[in-house]
């Protein structure tokens, strides 16, 4: 699973190393029905990092942020769910795309015209700023307690939730197929190339006439609209909205699974939320007050050994593997 | 007749340090051009007022006839002025036909495009391939520029620009740190450029410039200093004495 990287050079077919994945999460559906949240919790991780590996990854915007976008979209689903009374899980998830799209073109717009630093505190200071408003919207979103009462319909009127969690994974699994179709054929494409020349080089890309900060507004809105998604799916799967959904830590958190897993690859968005959440489930039952540390270790040692996070370990040693006479 | 590009009266200062001097200057169409200066001269300030990457202070900047000086970057390119930098601005870890595509697919407005694969727009590679081809680069079309000789990286600079099918074309020191054998290789490549291109070079290499261009702009502290055909410029005892020195080209 090699770095993932369009062009006009570049062989669009799927790679049969890349169902890889889809065999593990539907053999993970019968093998381990046990653990069928955590599974979809780490489906809708997926897709959020997947979000954010196309900003990050490939057209090299940075942000701590990007929980603004999936905030927004899991307190616009519960919002529908618990207050307005559309139990639809459609039209709650549209409706999170979309509030994520406008967000994230309303904001791109102003902050995609900074960079570096500057850019890095203001995708902090958005998702601070609604974190605060959702704080203090007490009567639409619970406030600190967080939203409850969130009722989701069966889906297609037909697969209801179920307690131990079936029809939610393989709704996110759906869904996050999807997602991972969108991005997989955008990268391939000639806006992908783009973006990568975007990253690349932005002096070089004004040089031959592209409208650099037009394309950066795009595909960060595209993201946000992904994020916003995944954030109605993680209100929809729990039933119950909490503030942690805005906060810095959990795009902090975000940002480090797609480093654990690999920047820049598709594919590290798939291995890092697994690593990430399953190395968190089992620390956190053993050592409970330190399970950060494990953590911590984790990412300083993959940051000064395996810049190309666990994908770029692998891809190294097969290349090894392969130059060997 | 319009010229292909010209400038009037422009000027550019950064608080008291004015680095461009009301310059007119006219590149008539198909031109072969240069502009030569000791350092500090402000000439790639001057390219990059062209070009639209640095505002001037004032003056005009008109573009076969039409008036550019308030125009975007992007827009101007899209209008077919072309240029080249002076320390390499390439793509660096795409391949050397990715380089090249990427300035293709832009003018053929194919660039936005998000559901069909790159790969596929077989006449953007096509016609990349038949550019790396024209410049000698085409066993280098897989290579990684990271990969890539200096000088081949310096063609491939060229390339891009050639990529954007441009009416005037500003070379930014092409041949700037490339052996002399390679650098012969790059007045081939600019001796056969399209002749409807007008091609303004900016470069130290004195063998080039009086071998390529049929007409010489001398820029000292931001001000045209003397301006005409490469046989007076050569003559010339003002040009010798702030930037010549002693050396002699007939």
């Amino acid at each position: 699973m090699s770095a993932h990287a369009g062009g006009y050079s570049a062989d669009p077919r799927i790679r049969w190393i890349e169902s890889l994945p889809w065999i593990v999460a539907i053999a993970a559906f019968f093998a381990l029905p046990e653990y069928l949240s955590l599974g979809a919790r780490i489906l809708i991780y997926i897709l959020y990092a997947l979000s954010l590996d196309l900003i990050v990854g490939y057209a090299g915007i940075i942000t701590l942020g990007h929980s603004a976008y999936f905030g927004l979209g899991a307190y616009i689903a519960g919002i529908l769910a618990a207050k307005a009374g559309i139990s639809d899980p459609m039209v709650q998830l549209a409706a999170a795309a979309a509030a994520g799209a406008l967000l994230g073109i309303s904001t791109g717009a102003i902050i995609l015209r900074t960079k570096a630093l500057t850019l890095l505190m203001l995708t902090l200071a958005i998702t601070s700023v609604l974190l605060e408003i959702a704080n203090k919207a007490t009567t639409l979103t619970g406030g600190a307690d967080g939203l409850s009462g969130v009722v989701v319909a069966p889906i297609l009127g037909l697969f209801r939730f179920d307690i131990f969690g079936k029809t939610a994974y393989l709704y996110c699994l759906l869904v996050l197929l999807l997602g991972w179709w969108l991005v997989r054929k955008m990268i391939y494409s000639p806006f992908g190339t783009s973006l990568t020349g975007v990253r690349e080089n932005s002096l070089r890309m004004h040089a031959i006439g592209a409208p650099v900060y037009w394309r950066l507004v795009l595909v960060y809105t595209l993201s946000a609209t992904i994020a916003g998604v995944a954030g109605g799916l993680i209100t929809q799967t729990n039933q119950f909205v909490g503030l942690n959904v805005l906060s810095f830590e959990s795009a902090g958190e975000l940002l480090v699974m797609l480093i654990l897993g690999g920047v820049g690859r598709i594919y590290g968005a798939f291995v890092g939320p697994v690593a990430y959440l399953i190395a968190q489930d089992f620390l956190a039952k053993q050592f409970p007050e330190y399970w950060y540390f494990g953590i911590g270790t984790m990412l300083v040692l993959v940051v000064m050994f395996a810049r190309g996070g666990i994908l770029g370990i692998l891809d190294g040693s097969l290349v090894k593997l392969r130059s060997r006479p | 007749m319009s010229a292909a590009l010209e400038t009037r009266g422009l000027c550019k200062s950064f608080g008291a340090l004015t680095v461009a001097d009301d310059i007119d200057f006219r590149l008539e169409i198909g031109a072969r051009h240069a502009l030569i200066g000791p350092n500090g001269a402000g000439k790639t300030t001057f390219v990059n007022m062209l070009t639209g990457a640095l505002p001037p202070s004032s003056g005009r900047i008109v573009l076969g006839g039409e008036d550019i000086t308030a125009m975007a970057q992007a827009k101007r390119v899209k209008r077919g002025l072309g240029r080249t930098f002076q320390i390499n601005a390439l793509f660096r870890r795409l391949a050397v036909i990715d380089n090249v595509a990427l300035a293709v697919a832009e003018r053929r407005g194919v660039a936005r495009r998000m559901l069909r694969a790159a790969s596929t727009h077989a006449d953007v590679r096509a016609e990349s391939m038949d550019l790396l081809a024209t410049l000698g680069l085409a066993e280098d079309a897989g290579i990684r520029i990271l990969d890539l000789p200096y000088g081949k990286q310096r063609l491939v600079e060229i390339a891009i620009a050639l990529g954007l099918k441009p009416r005037v074309l500003l070379l930014d020191e092409p041949a700037a740190g490339v052996p002399s054998l390679e650098s012969y290789r790059i007045l081939q490549v600019l001796d056969n450029l399209p002749k409807h291109i007008a091609i303004l070079i900016i470069e130290h290499d004195m063998d080039l410039v009086f071998r390529f261009a049929q007409r010489i702009t001398v820029l000292v502290q931001g001000e045209v200093l003397v301006e005409g055909p490469p046989e007076e410029i050569a003559k010339d005892k003002r040009v010798h004495q702030v930037y010549l020195g002693e050396q002699h080209h007939g």
